[in-house]
């Protein structure tokens, strides 16, 4: 990617403007703004069908954009400017855009025929082309800062559901990305295992790595995010600092989701 | 998971011995009827191998003549090798037609589409005998500029000999049958997959042959064994190019001089036989490449070492962490 050292970039990483999306005849975002500072943590939470998982698959290219404009790092994604028109980017050119982004699944989607490790340095291998040897070594490393040193040789089916959401979170980290979209990472587990993939997140946040996180653990909103964004209907709500928000909700439709979700 | 072995003492948490406790031994569920059945199939199994030895029709003592005639052997070798050959083909093919049929270039699924449309829909048959006469139909293949000067040229008929031609025409008429068992297994595969792999920033064409394909090989293998045992027997229908030194042809050849149809019979099958089998046993081991991590998981094994490691770093500290949240 390209940089620009001007002082508003170096500040903010992912602007988001007056993005909307239609599935057909379904307005599902209807001009969402939002901002993301290098190194911060924004949550995003909101009921079911609120769009915010569609917001995250625009940023990470999976959905396309209706309108408005999505930037990381002062580069638009999906598309390119020239002369006055916005042109298709060609899969070599979305590839490259991706893996400034990692993401992790509701859903883990690890790769079933690989090991954990096999997992991880697939990307760095076959994308990077990095060495077996080196992207192993990081692999491991990034193994162990996951909790899971012991599991590098272990194929997903053997892996609690912490454990893979752990693994996958490394492999995400793997290919060194600038920025980490989580959506609801925790919602498929069991109650008990939600915490190990929290404190991975959080150890992640103080390193600081820039990451939205869509989920509806307000505790981890509350100590770990530096803004919460309230979605509903396709529109941000209300955006500010989470323990105001959560503490002093100054919207009804705010106040009452939290009511539901504390 | 440990089963407590009933002759030694069982133990409580604290360690103490606990009295054992008294085993069920229950009286399993009877089947009569399994051994009615069992016996009826015994007595027909005894009549059948009764007439196999008292029949002097079948002719054994021809059987063990020509069951390892040098025509035969070579016949074996030949159905072989063009069931293999043509496999290789159609597997190749496929695997290009079906990862075609799913790319986002409409020209390519239209190609595809017409490609199984055309194969599929017109009999092997037919397809050998037009391969065995394309020397007819084209005699030379010149390469050239079309309306303009030509380069070079061959003679058909030393391009396209009956090996070739048996190939072709077998090899291509399966494609189009592999084609869509492989799209199947392509379609069978989570679409997270796809997602989790472009997001990682893959392109397409990797992410088809290293992530999409391998698991599909779980669904693709079982039924494309089964082609390839079909293809075994319709080796025997490349007598219409005319290829004349497969299996069929060696013993249909001996049975037609000697008079005696049904012991020669008796050894093709034989050697079918034997060949599926060797090809059941590869199947085995290709169905287990692909169904690792899935299949018949063991319990992967954990180096002690890195536990010991793993105890001594911030595993508790990271938990106690994740509690506070
Ligand atoms: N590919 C699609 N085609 C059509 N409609 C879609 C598609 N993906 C999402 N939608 C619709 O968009 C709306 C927003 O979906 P989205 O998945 O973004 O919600 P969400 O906020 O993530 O909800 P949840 O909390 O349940 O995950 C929903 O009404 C959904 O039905
Ligand atoms: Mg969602």
């Amino acid at each position: 990617m390209t940089l620009t050292h001007d002082v508003r970039t170096k500040e903010t990483l992912v602007r988001i403007e007056g993005v909307h999306k239609y599935f057909g005849e379904h307005h599902v975002l209807r001009g969402i703004d939002m901002n993301v500072k290098e190194g911060e943590v924004s949550v995003i939470i909101g009921p079911s069908g609120s769009g915010k998982s569609t917001l995250l698959r625009c940023v990470n290219l999976m959905e396309s954009i209706s309108a408005g404009r999505i930037y990381v790092r002062d580069e638009l994604i999906g598309y390119r400017e020239a002369g006055g028109r916005l042109h298709d980017l060609s899969s070599r050119e979305i590839a490259a855009q991706r893996r400034e982004i990692g993401i992790v699944f509701q859903r883990f989607n690890l790769f079933p025929h690989k090991t954990a490790v096999q997992n991880i340095i697939e990307a760095p291998t076959q994308v990077k082309k990095q060495s077996k040897p080196a992207a192993r070594a990081k692999a491991l490393e990034l193994l162990d800062r996951v909790g899971l040193a012991d599991r590098a040789g272990h194929y997903p089916a053997q892996l609690s559901g912490g454990q893979q959401q752990r693994v996958a979170i490394a492999r995400a980290l793997a290919m060194e990305p600038e920025l980490m979209l989580f959506d609801e990472p925790t919602s498929a587990l069991d109650p008990e295992l939600v915490g190990d993939v929290l404190s991975v997140m959080k150890d992640l946040a103080k390193s600081g790595m820039t990451m939205i996180v869509v989920t509806h653990e307000i505790g981890f909103a509350r100590e770990v995010g530096d803004t919460l964004t309230f979605m509903d209907g396709g529109v941000v709500v209300e955006s500010g600092n989470p323990r105001e928000i959560i503490g002093n909700p100054q919207h009804a439709r705010t106040q009452e989701f939290l009511s539901k979700v504390l | 998971m440990s089963i407590q072995a009933p002759d030694l003492p069982a133990t409580d948490r604290s360690g103490h011995a606990a009295p054992a406790p008294e085993l069920i031994n229950a009286v399993p569920v009877r089947h009569p009827g399994r051994w009615v059945g069992a016996a009826i199939i015994f007595l027909f199994l005894a009549q059948l191998c009764q007439s196999l030895v008292t029949n002097p029709n079948f002719r054994w003592d021809i059987v063990g003549t020509y069951i390892m005639d040098v025509l035969v052997i070579q016949g074996i070798g030949w159905t072989l090798l063009l069931t293999v050959l043509s496999m290789v083909l159609a597997v190749s093919l496929a695997i290009l037609l079906a990862f075609m049929r799913q790319s986002d270039n409409p020209l390519f699924r239209c190609v595809s589409w017409f490609w199984v449309w055309f194969f599929r829909g017109t009999p092997v048959y037919t397809q050998l005998v037009l391969w065995g006469l394309v020397s007819v139909l084209y005699p030379k293949v010149s390469v050239g500029v079309p309306f303009g000067p030509e380069l070079f040229h061959f003679s058909t008929q030393d391009l396209v000999t009956a090996g070739v031609a048996a190939v072709l025409g077998l090899g291509l008429n399966e494609s189009a049958y592999l084609a869509e068992i492989f799209r199947a297994g392509l379609k069978s595969v989570d679409g997270g997959q796809m997602e989790a792999a472009e997001a990682l920033g893959m392109r397409k064409s990797k992410i088809m042959w290293r992530i999409i394909l391998p698991q599909a090989m779980r669904v693709i293998v079982p039924p494309t064994g089964n082609e390839t045992i079909g293809m075994l027997k319709t080796t025997s229908l490349v007598l219409a190019v005319p290829f004349t030194l497969d299996l069929t042809f060696a013993t249909n050849g001996i049975a037609n001089r000697t008079y005696l149809p049904i012991p020669l019979l008796i050894v093709a099958a034989f050697w079918y036989l034997v060949i599926t089998s060797l090809l059941m046993v590869g199947q085995f081991y290709i169905e287990r490449h692909f169904g690792k991590g899935v299949d018949n998981l063991v319990q992967a094994p954990v180096k002690a070492s890195q536990t010991a490691a793993r105890a001594a770093k911030g595993a508790h500290a990271r938990k106690e962490e994740g509690e506070g949240l």
